[in-house]
């Protein structure tokens, strides 16, 4: 439930990636580093969360495996309230794409071009890390474009079961908002992925003719 | 009745064979010709079994008794589903009338480390008496028989309860679960006695205690896929896990709760 927190702060921050120009993106992006030590907490806290989570999805699945060493001919699911699907029964696997994903990420952006190698921009008259410069040079690039894309799609099956299933693993589902949770679980889902992805689509549209920003 | 009752089909069947615990299994294949079709599952196997015997073979080994869908013990994987491809029945409910002329059916036993196969469709479920033995029960002791509802219980509770307990604990759901797991068996048994006034004097012992031996057999984990919903006979719903997780937790945050339960284990 961190991780969807932290996906949505992330988006909402990522937004501010359609303005057309620089300056608000710089601007978050220099606010945040102006939280220092703080930051870092935040960070360390999430990584540290994102390893628990990859620890325990890890046995999770082993525990699968060794459960039933002889597999049945043939299983098909029985339907009714089932939530067995192609993105329900492989988590694992569109895990393993998102840790890959955020590996790549990560080095792109977070330890991406700095100051040092020229990418500063002025915000207010004050010299700051020009973040949106990198986001952009990545993104008029075709590559990355459906990397980033094919990416937030496997982002939208695992937060398809994920969101509910937090709530049911934890046992803090009532019944009652059980139904509505689950359905919530899609909301989050399509508006998370496809918020992520068409940022790329969008920066490609309107910065590699070219520039009119 | 007497148009359906004379209404006849051919069918063959894939069985799985399997000499004992440590032999290797494998598929025989079997054609089974006139099988009425108001004829139940089960029977369509006698059938089968009076077919193999008068070849002079072993015949087919699997489990049955009541017949009538309360006592638990048949347990198929027939087409890939567990009890077969009816929803909340088991497999003594399932009929031939389910399935067409000149189908081939298979049929599996429940696969999991933890039910290993005795011999042919015949598995050993004894980890579910364990769980069960290791906290599914009440350990006070309740004196003489009370007037009844001398506890005043909710109807709303009692009903959840009554659905809780409705399981009989044939294992549809391990067999079902992509992952093995006994959630849902496991949470029946502690849900039913959570949400009673009698089963709290070893609410938080029984749920540790119950989780602990599930995992010590050898059951895979929970990870919300509803098949064992879906494959229940009794349609026990998943909200029974749900609420054995927010038990386990509140327990686990409880003190000396590995303890034993009830005066045969001397107390806590």
């Amino acid at each position: 439930m961190a991780l969807v927190l932290f996906l949505v702060v992330h988006l909402l921050g990522n937004l501010t990636l359609y303005a057309g120009s620089g300056e608000p993106m710089n601007t978050y992006a220099a606010r945040l580093h102006a939280l220092g030590p703080a930051l870092i907490a935040l960070e360390v806290g999430l990584a540290l969360t994102i390893l628990l989570h990859i620890v325990t999805a890890f046995q999770v699945t082993y525990s699968a495996k060794a459960a039933r060493p002889i597999d049945y001919d043939h299983a098909k699911t029985k339907g009714g309230p089932s939530k067995s699907s192609v993105g329900s029964r492989n988590m694992i696997w569109t895990g393993v794409v998102l840790g890959v994903f955020l590996i790549v990420h990560v080095a792109q952006f977070r330890f991406g071009p700095t100051m040092e190698d020229g990418y500063t921009a002025s915000v207010s008259g004050v010299m700051v890390h020009d973040i949106y410069r990198v986001v952009v040079e990545a993104f008029t690039q075709l590559k990355w474009v459906a990397f980033y894309v094919g990416s937030m799609l496997f982002l939208g099956f695992h937060l398809r079961h994920g969101y509910w299933s937090a709530f049911q693993s934890l046992g803090i589902i009532n019944p009652r908002w059980s139904k509505p949770i689950y359905a919530m679980g899609m909301v989050i889902a399509l508006l998370l992925a496809f918020g992520f992805l068409f940022i790329p689509i969008y920066i490609f549209a309107t910065q590699s003719g070219g520039g009119n920003a | 009745m007497s148009a359906s009752q004379s209404k006849t089909i051919n069918i063959r069947l894939r069985v799985w064979r399997q000499e004992s615990r440590e032999a290797q299994g494998f598929f025989e294949e079997h054609e089974l010709k006139g099988v009425l079709v108001d004829m139940s599952f089960l029977e369509m196997l006698d059938v089968l079994n009076e077919q193999i015997i008068k070849s002079g073979k072993r015949p087919l080994e699997f489990e049955s008794d009541c017949r009538e869908g309360i006592c638990g013990t048949c347990s198929l994987v027939v087409q890939g589903q567990a009890h077969g491809p009816v929803r909340g029945a088991t497999t003594c409910q399932l009929y031939m009338r389910t399935f067409v002329d000149g189908e081939t059916i298979t049929i599996e036993p429940w696969r999991a480390k933890a039910f290993p196969v005795i011999r042919d469709l015949v598995t050993d479920r004894r980890a579910f008496d364990r769980i069960q033995m290791a906290g599914g029960y009440t350990g006070a002791k309740t004196g003489p028989h009370a007037d009844a509802n001398a506890i005043l219980i909710p109807k709303d509770l009692a009903d959840r309860a009554m659905d809780a307990a409705a399981c009989i604990g044939c294992g549809a759901c391990v067999a079902a679960c992509p992952n093995a797991s006994a959630s849902l068996f496991t949470s029946a048994k502690v849900t039913q006695l959570a949400l009673l006034p009698q089963g709290q004097a070893d609410r938080k012992r029984r749920v540790i205690r119950m989780v602990d031996q599930m995992d010590k057999e050898g059951f895979g984990s929970c990870s919300n896929l509803q098949e064992c919903e879906a494959a229940c006979p009794k349609k026990i719903s998943i909200q029974n896990i749900a609420i054995m997780k927010q038990e386990y937790l509140k327990a686990a945050l409880a003190a000396d709760f590995r303890a034993g339960m009830g005066s045969a284990d001397g107390g806590a």
